[in-house]
């Protein structure tokens, strides 16, 4: 089971599950990770041990999508 | 070919185009500069006290306050780089808003990292660069492999949302870490660079053995 999640002030938020077969599931997984795109957030896969890379499309098969916030200098 | 789907650096990068991109090269140029910058202020005030010491022995408490003067500018910009690892909690976070942030981070991180986090509230991270010490408001490059003599940059950098729970804060740091390196300490303020046991001895006791642990992985 993939899952769609958001760094937020409860510590993280569940938005969406799917597995790769289920196509209904994977059309919500889609329209919530736009819908946080659209929000400002970034969405960010780990590819291995230390590296992580930001997507623009719901990669279907990751185990883990985390939507994150912009970082700046403070 | 690179794929579409996949962004090429930190996005937030953009945000500060007229800043040259971080390279190691780019570093140690900044690290001359702090040092001749800590050169110029001990020099003169050490200078002083000598030269008064010299003319008029009776001006000793001049010349004290001279090299007081020498040896607590510097110890100000140390405190100002081991600042951007000091614990920061939310104002709004929950007990249980920060305890499953912090499952979440442990889920990003090794078994030693997250041991690590547990003692410290810090995580370290293996880059191309040197050895991150990550906190919720800043983060610490520790480089050239020389342990506590070894060079420690110290970055102010922090996630848009303050009342985020400090676990979260770190994960964030750490995932735009990891997907751009050089593009996370161009966003990122240099705060201080200096020696690893200038920041050490500044820190809070509590938090030393995350940045030992830096300067041992970074030899």
């Amino acid at each position: 089971m993939s899952r769609l999640i958001r760094m937020d002030r409860t510590g993280h938020t569940t938005l969406a599950e799917w597995t790769a077969e289920d196509g209904h599931a994977v059309d919500r997984a889609v329209g919530a990770f736009r819908e946080q795109l659209d929000l400002g957030y970034f969405a960010m896969v780990s590819t291995g041990e230390g590296h992580a890379e930001q997507v623009r499309e719901l990669p279907v098969d990751a185990e883990l999508v985390i939507m994150r916030l912009p970082i700046s200098g403070g | 070919m690179a794929d579409p789907a996949v962004a090429e650096g930190l996005p937030e990068v953009a945000g500060v185009y007229w800043r040259p991109r971080v390279t190691a090269a780019r570093l140690r140029r900044r690290e001359r500069v702090w040092t001749a910058y800590t050169v110029a202020h001990v020099v003169p005030f050490l200078a002083t006290s000598a030269l008064l010491m010299l003319l008029q022995p009776l001006a000793f408490a001049v010349a004290a306050i001279c090299v007081a003067h020498a040896w607590i500018i510097p110890a100000l910009y140390a405190q100002r780089g081991a600042n951007v690892l000091a614990p920061k909690r939310a104002r709004d976070a929950s007990e249980h808003a920060e305890r499953v942030s912090v499952g979440l981070l442990g889920d990003l991180v090794s078994h030693d990292a997250r041991a690590l986090h547990a003692k410290t509230g810090l995580v370290t991270e293996r880059g191309s660069l040197g050895t991150w010490v990550v906190g919720p408001a800043g983060a610490v490059l520790v480089r050239d492999g020389r342990g506590r003599l070894g060079r420690a940059d110290c970055w102010c950098v922090r996630v848009a949302d303050p009342d985020l729970p400090s676990g979260d804060r770190i994960a964030h740091l750490l995932l735009a870490l990891r997907s751009d390196e050089a593009g996370f300490a161009t966003v990122a303020n240099l705060a201080f660079s200096g020696a690893v046991w200038r920041v050490r001895g500044r820190m809070r006791a509590a938090a030393r053995p995350a940045l030992d642990a830096a300067a041992k992985a970074s030899r």
